[in-house]
């Protein structure tokens, strides 16, 4: 058993396409992933740094497949494109990538969204703030100030519609997922894995550890854009009280309680 | 306007299209028929577009009452289909009187039906369209991602005034065929040991009766990857991934949009129609063929959508 052949094409698996983008290069690679769909690899690494080129890779993309383009799928390191199989054989959609991905620069686009989402940090909607202060050694109030202080990329949207991967969280408040996953953890559940934060949209099973919760409105099919959140945002977190939760439409049932 | 009012349902029976495109970066699935194949030949029979809405209909338990005369049309699996207690094989276009019961009873052979309405089953537009996912809440006849219940009726809006077809014998895909399942190679393939390679082509996977629409486990011979741990990434449909137990898992229509398993490759769409009428239980074969090859398969098969 050996890789596929590649051969007849421009560029294979291991062959990396280089792209010379403002007096860098970079090694991009494009692999295959199923009869229809290309998997553009242009990290090895979860970075911050690597948001304003995977951005600007994606806009890229979506001018070069136009309408041939069924799903454009960002994540960390990588972007799955998804095209019309009755429109582009693999050989075109491998040019049309590598058209698209030359003389990338990071710096073409214009900067996302700033999104402040308010968060009541409480035990009984975040019962692992004890746990988070536990391993780490600080107060609660102090895992607070730290969680709410940073500001926070948006990575990458998976999980469920409008569920927003962010990072990085920093090293103190890291944690490993719950050992066995809550079946059902409540719509707008702010929580922390390993070294990313996020908040859950609607209700869903879990597994990250919770340390408040927002009113705020995450998926909503009725917005433009439907998702409050885009890979490329930032989101800072800011600690409200209980009164101000209520006010903004929070619903502070215990999470026990919604078991 | 026609109605269908159902009589009997189960959380399997759901609307489904082709699925819901243009918004999987938001982390909405993809949804949508699990057996393609079969839902576009019975919109065909109605001259529907390919992707008419449809019900998808898994193992039995459905039974609709008509309203009105109705011309409706069946293809994918057998299972045990009666018009008023008559039997009524799929493939076919048929036509359903104003008091005749259409009954889906168990799974004879395969395991999802299709019926078309002509011009495809009402239910609203969302995110694009209105195939059913029940976990996101999204598509399905009240646009809530419930399935098809009890008590509920069905319209569509399309003339119903044609002739009947059937297709014909050498057109109707065979839901018993035993060839191996063809797996276009991803990219980790050579992360995997030399003997697990060997065992996923050369050995016989059995379906766990742990499967639903967004995957199907595979249960054999473990499987070793050797890599990496990667991080997070698109997975399309068919992705035959494999967690750390070694057991493999075919990803189907509602699956989450990225993940973080290495991946032997994808399933292609043909392999994939084929085991979505699978049960569980059955033994499956696997077989590498590379994506150029799978291109060319999947163009040809879609043109006999349009040669008749």
């Amino acid at each position: 058993m050996s890789a596929p052949d590649t051969t007849a094409i421009p560029f294979t698996v291991n062959r990396p396409l280089l792209t010379r983008s403002a007096g860098r290069i970079m090694k991009l690679r494009v692999e295959v992933v199923a009869l229809d769909c290309l998997m553009v690899r242009l990290f090895d690494e979860i970075a911050e740094a690597n948001m304003p080129w995977l951005l600007a890779a994606s806009e890229s993309l979506r001018a070069a497949f136009a309408g041939h383009l069924i799903d454009l799928v960002p994540s960390y390191t990588t972007i799955m494109v998804h095209y019309d199989l009755t429109a582009l054989s693999p050989a075109q959609a491998r040019e049309l990538i590598a058209e698209a991905l030359i003389d990338l620069s990071p710096n073409a686009r214009t900067p996302g969204k700033c999104h402040v989402l308010p968060v009541w940090y409480d035990l009984s909607v975040g019962p692992e703030l004890s746990l988070l202060a536990r391993r780490s050694g600080l107060a609660v109030d102090e895992v607070i100030r730290r969680h709410s202080e940073h500001e926070y990329q948006v990575f990458a949207l998976g999980f469920a519609p409008g569920f927003a991967f962010m990072g990085l969280v920093e090293e103190a408040l890291a944690a490993p997922r719950l050992g066995t996953p809550r079946k059902k953890v409540a719509a707008g559940s702010v929580g922390i894995a390993e070294r990313q934060t996020a908040a859950y949209p609607v209700v869903s099973p879990g597994g990250w550890n919770l340390i408040g919760r927002t009113p705020a409105k995450l998926f909503d099919r009725e917005r433009d854009g439907y998702s409050l959140m885009q890979p490329g945002d930032t989101v800072r977190y800011e600690a409200v009280s209980h009164a101000e939760f209520i006010n903004l439409g929070g619903d502070d049932t215990p999470l026990e309680a919604q078991a | 306007m026609s109605r269908l009012s159902i009589e009997t349902s189960t959380p399997l029976c759901l609307l489904q299209d082709a699925g819901r495109f243009g918004v999987r970066h938001l982390g909405v699935t993809q949804g949508g028929a699990a057996d393609w194949r079969s839902m576009s030949w019975a919109n065909w029979l109605l001259g529907n577009a390919l992707d008419a809405p449809v019900i998808e209909i898994t193992l039995g338990g459905f039974s609709v009452l008509a309203e009105e005369d109705c011309v409706l049309a069946l293809g994918g699996a057998d299972l045990g289909a009666k018009i008023d207690g008559e039997a009524l094989a799929p493939w076919r276009s048929f036509r359903l009187h104003k008091g005749q019961r259409l009954q889906f009873t168990q799974p004879l052979l395969g395991a999802r039906a299709y019926l078309a309405a002509p011009g495809g089953f009402d239910a609203p537009q969302v995110l694009g369209s209105r195939a059913t996912v029940v976990r996101e809440e999204l598509g399905g006849q009240d646009g809530m991602g419930r399935p098809l219940t009890q008590g509920r009726s069905l319209s569509y809006s399309g003339s119903s005034l044609m002739l009947l077809r059937e297709l014909p014998a050498d057109q109707r895909p065979d839901l018993n065929l035993a060839a191996p399942l063809d797996l276009v190679l991803g990219a980790q393939i050579g992360e995997f040991s030399g003997q697990s390679l060997f065992d996923a082509f050369n050995s016989v996977w059995t379906l766990d009766s742990r499967a639903d629409r967004m995957g199907i486990r595979l249960l054999g011979t473990a499987l070793e990857y050797q890599g990496k741990p990667m991080i997070s990434e698109g997975i399309p449909l068919g992705a035959v991934q494999v967690p750390p137990d070694g057991q493999p898992i075919v990803l189907l229509n509602d699956r989450q949009t990225i993940g973080g398993y290495p991946r032997l490759g994808a399933l292609t769409p043909l392999a994939l129609a084929r085991l979505a009428q699978c049960l569980p239980g059955s033994k499956v074969r696997l077989k590498p063929v590379v994506q150029e090859v799978a291109h060319r398969e999947q163009v040809e098969y879609l043109r006999r959508f349009l040669d008749r």
